[in-house]
């Protein structure tokens, strides 16, 4: 075209304010809401338990308690984004879990014995295959039948439940695997501190790697680029999480009766004063984190993510660009059923049992962490990162109430409350910035 | 009631040839009621072709038949003369022809880019999303469409309704299409921008592209199309060029279903008339 006119700039061109700049370097403004709001949580608690809440033994068990709730809630988004919901994530963990420990306890010491190298690893598939099967299952009735996704997922609540009590009849399984019993954490979960500050120096070279990666590229199309010091701030903060964080995993010790066993075993001698050896990170933190990497990495950088967000802000719209809707549909609910497989090993393993009453009320809280962290309800927008925050942010206030004390029913309408708000407050967030 | 024979259709072609795109005798229900009742019309290349009638005179069920939204009951579609299997929207893209919606279909809570290559995304050697590609592509034909526009990176939620259009446009014709509809694609815009749609009609139909025109201004049917064609209850009122008829024929043609003289009736044509 050769005569255009000009179009009036809009108000929002010329109106600059703090979150247009934020928007600018690329940060989501929301994102440090959500941090802000787990430091005051985090300092109040601390203040309110005399510092018991801060102390590294704390925050490592916060973590680990965090970690199945966070690697569902990473499935959980996408659904939420889809304009779906899943009720029956609670019950279905029930349910693999109960599967995983009849196969782990009864089936496959009578094919290879007791204590098989291989039987973790059995179990681990087995979960991951089974939860995505019943997922996709129940994807099947949604995408293809056009039975609302509510219906379906509160049907597999009352299902999935009744068949973890079906699997034997009402009796809990005990104790796992001990190769398996690291998914869960404890002292045999923790990976010690070399590990650790190897993990934390790859993830770092990872985060300043990426970045640069990504920087160079948008330079070489010409593309307005982040100013440098947003670049360098923003790795700084990433790689400055991940190393208080090891340092936090670290200066956790073992109990001394076990850190003595251990240095026996290897044919040391225990000093007289004692020893100090770390934890380090714990096994379900760093798979919750794998978890949460690889569902970003496909939430952003896939083909199937971007269809996954298209179908949500209109999905006759991806219809219309040729998106299989259905299959995208069906596999998120397959994918949410493979990662409640995943959390299902994560708590049948902490619990060292399979009982039929595990993932209780699950559902709620890792739609409460997705919602928490900025999922909308509306669907189309929401983030991997966001909903591990919000299931951090959960983990928090429950862990944090236990330390302090609180009754087990405040607990309960605290959480609620808490709940109501941060959702009633995005609200107000998203309508002024539209 | 007989049905127009294709030849008849053809005289009033602008030159000769194979048209781009011809549907044969096409008919669809919804719950018992014929929404397109054996209804033939043609493209040629380079041509633009006004499609015509009420609201819920089946222009717009016919033409999302053509972009695969819809399966016909019955009836061919011929590209270049040869038959077209179109089930789903990828095979209409397949074969060249894009569609612009009425209401635009664009995915609301992403960018430009996500919306012009949604379902076609170009990808790295790993497979994955290549952002920085699209939206360099995004800016290239965007930067022909609407030179002003500068807000890649936010959801076309927060873009004005012209943005938004030429988004929709955009995704259109970056892909080499054969053959465009466009669905009312001047409904939401003011004056100006009005007059960019006409002008970028005129180019591509230069460029040798096919378009289907629905539109309920018959102003700016008459000021485009090189042939109109007239649709009422589902069925084809008749096919005349632009040229032959007055504006109150065609109004005719479409309160009454009156098929001036100059016009070749179809099935839908008032008998007797």
């Amino acid at each position: 075209m050769t005569e255009v006119t000009p179009a009036p700039a809009s108000p929002a061109q010329e109106r600059r304010s703090l979150s247009d700049h934020l928007r600018e370097i690329e940060f989501d403004p929301r994102m440090i809401g959500m941090v802000a709001a787990l430091a005051v949580i985090w300092l109040g608690f601390n203040w309110l338990s005399d510092g018991a809440f801060l102390s590294a033994r704390n925050l490592w068990n916060l973590l680990v308690q965090t970690a199945s709730i966070a690697v569902m809630a990473c499935g959980m988004v996408l659904v939420i984004v889809t304009r779906n919901i899943d009720l029956s994530v609670g019950s279905m963990l029930g349910f693999v879990g109960m599967v995983v420990g009849l196969v782990q306890v009864r089936l496959l010491p009578g094919v290879w014995g007791f204590e098989h190298p291989a039987t973790w690893l059995v179990s681990l598939a087995l979960a991951i295959g089974l939860g995505g099967l019943v997922g996709l299952m129940q994807g099947a009735l949604i995408a293809y039948l056009a039975i609302p996704s509510f219906i379906v997922t509160l049907g597999g609540l009352l299902v999935w439940r009744g068949a973890a009590w079906w699997v034997t009849q009402g009796q809990t399984i005990a104790p796992m695997d001990s190769r398996f019993r690291p998914l869960g954490g404890g002292v045999d979960g923790a990976i010690g501190s070399t590990a650790s500050w190897a993990i934390g120096v790859a993830l770092c070279i990872a985060i300043c790697g990426a970045a640069a990666l990504i920087r160079r590229r948008r330079k070489r199309f010409g593309f307005v680029l982040r100013p440098l010091w947003a670049e360098i701030l923003i790795a700084a903060l990433g790689c400055g999480a991940v190393i208080a964080t090891v340092m936090m995993a670290n200066a956790y010790a073992l109990p001394a009766g076990i850190a003595r066993r251990l240095v026996e075993a290897k044919g040391g001698t225990w000093p007289e004063g004692g020893l100090f050896i770390s934890h380090g990170l714990a096994v379900p933190v760093l798979v919750a984190l794998a978890v949460g990497i690889a569902m970003t990495f496909l939430a952003k950088r896939l083909r199937f993510g971007r269809y996954v967000f298209a179908i949500g802000g209109n999905p006759e719209a991806a219809q219309l660009s040729g998106v299989n809707t259905r299959k995208v549909l069906m596999l998120v609910f397959g994918l949410m059923g493979a990662l409640v497989g995943i959390s299902a090993c994560i708590s049948t393993a902490r619990l060292n049992a399979a009982t039929n009453s595990a993932g209780m009320l699950d559902e709620l809280y890792v739609i409460a962490a997705a919602v928490i962290g900025g999922t909308s309800l509306a669907g189309g927008v929401g983030t991997i990162a966001g909903a591990m925050l919000g299931a951090l942010v959960m983990q928090s206030l429950q862990s944090g109430m236990v330390l302090i004390g609180v009754d087990a029913p405040l607990q309960n309408i605290v959480v609620g409350i808490v709940l109501v708000v941060a959702v009633w407050l995005d609200g107000v967030y998203r309508k002024r910035l539209s | 009631m007989s049905i127009a024979e294709p030849a008849d259709i053809r005289d009033t072609h602008p030159g000769q040839g194979t048209p781009l795109i011809e549907m044969r005798d096409i008919s669809i229900a919804f719950g018992g009621i014929k929404a397109v009742d054996g209804a033939s019309i043609d493209l040629m290349p380079g041509e633009v072709v006004g499609l015509l009638g009420h609201n819920g005179a089946g222009k717009s069920t016919l033409i999302k038949i053509l972009s695969g939204a819809y399966r016909a009951d019955s009836g061919t579609i011929l590209v270049n003369g040869e038959e077209a299997a179109i089930a789903s929207p990828r095979d209409a893209k397949r074969h060249g022809i894009e569609t612009i919606y009425q209401t635009l279909a664009l995915a609301d809570n992403v960018d430009a880019a996500a919306n012009i290559f949604l379902g076609r995304e170009l990808l790295t050697g790993w497979g994955t999303l290549d952002d920085a590609s699209m939206e360099s592509e995004t800016r290239k034909v965007m930067g022909r469409l609407n030179p002003h526009f500068r807000r890649f990176k936010e959801p076309v939620k927060a873009l004005s309704g012209g943005q938004r259009q030429s988004v929709a446009i955009a995704r259109a014709i970056y892909f080499n299409a054969r053959a465009l509809i466009m669905d009312e694609p001047t409904a939401a815009l003011g004056p100006a921008e009005t007059r960019q749609v006409a002008e970028l009609i005129l180019q591509l139909k230069k460029q040798g592209i096919g378009i289907f025109l629905i539109s309920h201004d018959l102003h700016d049917v008459f000021d485009l199309a090189d042939r109109i064609t007239v649709m009422k209850n589902g069925r084809v009122v008749g096919t005349a060029r632009t040229a032959d008829v007055t504006q109150d024929e065609v109004l005719g043609m479409i309160i009454s279903g009156k098929c001036p003289p100059a016009a070749v009736a179809g099935p839908g044509a008032l008998r007797g008339a």
